[in-house]
């Protein structure tokens, strides 16, 4: 059989706003994805997650592409590898969101969509996360775990694969101070807080 | 499938050339991750999601005429390491316009926009792995990285493959560019793997009183990951 090498990944640049989230950033052409993730006839918790992006020297980072990528309430993906009977599809969720941070006066990234159910009952609930920006040349992934979800982020596999002292950077809390069920999770590219990232 | 990317392909994160690596490149070794459901799904977007006039970019923002400069067809096919077809792939690209300027509003270089050119198109593969594309052929652009440093003519790529290991974002040059031995960005990829960012001119898909044509295979990773034989 033929083998060929994979395509190198190259930075998504400075500019890809008017390409992948034309909408959110003002320009004329349809967005695919964009961070309403959730219609209203989904079913699920909701819940909005923020947060900002940070680069080695503290300063937030206004040109960085965030994608979530989550299963439904029920913990099903909706993707035809995940053809399991006992996890619900639901059809008006896809579970991709796709977000730009040079919108918003501070820079967050901001989601409103549901609380992913678990997937296989050993995961704990979590949102996959793709982290793309100039000075990327290949793409970074994490995941986002929930702080209330104490018992069950304590037997995930994923989780208790990282270092102790390195698990909080994957997970998002409670901003208490903000109307509704909002979850803050800053991504830290470098630093004494740098986030985990998997090499998926 | 694989668990891990290939790192003999993937550019690393740090390339100090590339002076926005400095503070953004994680340095903490990425984690392995054992593979679940998680990894092996992803996005999907079916044809339905794209538009008539989405892989059409000499049409799809035209406002009182036909966007100047080269037109190009940049088209190929998406397969996996064994050469195999993947369909479905949601392909999304970007590029300056023929002047080599981005529209978009942080892009200050003094070159002229051009109202009937937006310069983004979408489109996804056919059952045999193919993709078309038409457009302007992007102009060399100008950047602070260093003293005198201009980009390589090129097209940014976005790829949902099958899955989220197959996440791809890279970019396509054109061949025969004086600015490849300069340029950090492309010189990131380690250097067996940078031509295979290359498109390659292609009489047979060039239309004759219209477009020259360029062939650009994309190769995603998996399945059955091997060691390469390039």
């Amino acid at each position: 059989m033929a083998r060929r090498g994979q395509t190198p990944s190259q930075t998504v640049g400075p500019f890809f706003a008017y390409g992948l989230a034309p909408e959110q950033y003002g320009y004329r052409f349809k967005s695919l994805a964009d961070g309403d993730m959730a219609v209203d006839s989904v079913e699920g918790e909701r819940i909005r997650v923020i947060g900002q992006v940070f680069d080695g020297a503290g300063e937030l980072i206004p040109d960085a592409l965030i994608e979530f990528w989550q299963a439904n309430a029920h913990g099903r993906y909706n993707h035809p590898a995940d053809d399991r009977k006992d996890n619900l599809l639901d059809p008006a969720f896809k579970g991709f969101g796709r977000f730009g941070t040079g919108t918003a006066a501070d820079n967050r990234f901001q989601f409103d969509t549901v609380k992913p159910g678990s997937v296989d009952g050993a995961q704990a609930p979590h949102i996959n996360v793709v982290v793309t920006m100039r000075g990327l040349l290949s793409h970074a992934y994490t995941r986002i775990y929930f702080a209330d979800e104490a018992d069950a982020n304590a037997a995930d596999p994923v989780l208790s694969s990282v270092p102790a002292g390195r698990r909080d950077t994957l997970i998002a809390r409670r901003d208490e101070s903000l109307p509704g069920r909002v979850y803050r999770f800053d991504i830290h590219m470098q630093g004494p807080k740098e986030t985990v990232f998997f090499d998926v | 499938m694989d668990s891990n990317r290939d790192w003999s392909s993937q550019p690393p994160y740090l390339h100090p050339e590339y002076k926005s690596t400095q503070l953004r490149a994680p340095t903490r070794p990425l984690i392995p991750i054992p593979e679940s459901l998680s990894e092996r799904t992803g996005p999907v977007y079916g044809h339905e999601a794209v538009g008539a006039l989405d892989a059409d970019l000499t049409k799809n923002a035209r406002v009182n005429g036909e966007p100047l400069g080269e037109r190009i067809i940049v088209a190929g096919r998406v397969v996996d390491e064994g050469d195999r077809p993947i369909p479905e792939v949601l392909i999304e690209i970007w590029q300056a316009n023929a002047a080599g300027r981005y529209i978009h509003e942080a892009d200050q270089h003094d070159a002229p926009l051009d109202p009937n050119f937006l310069g983004a198109g979408r489109c996804v593969t056919d059952a045999e792995g193919r993709y078309e594309f038409r457009s302007i052929k992007p102009g060399a652009y100008p950047w602070r990285n260093h003293h005198n440093a201009w980009r390589p003519t090129h097209i940014h790529l976005s790829l949902f493959g099958p899955n989220l290991q197959t996440r791809l974002v890279t970019q396509m040059y054109f061949p025969g560019d004086p600015l490849f031995a300069f340029d950090p960005i492309y010189q990131g990829a380690p250097e067996g793997a940078r031509a295979r960012m290359v498109s390659a001119f292609d009489l047979d898909l060039t239309e004759p009183e219209f477009a020259l044509g360029y062939r650009f295979d994309i190769v995603l990773r998996g399945p059955n990951a091997t060691p390469m034989e390039d």
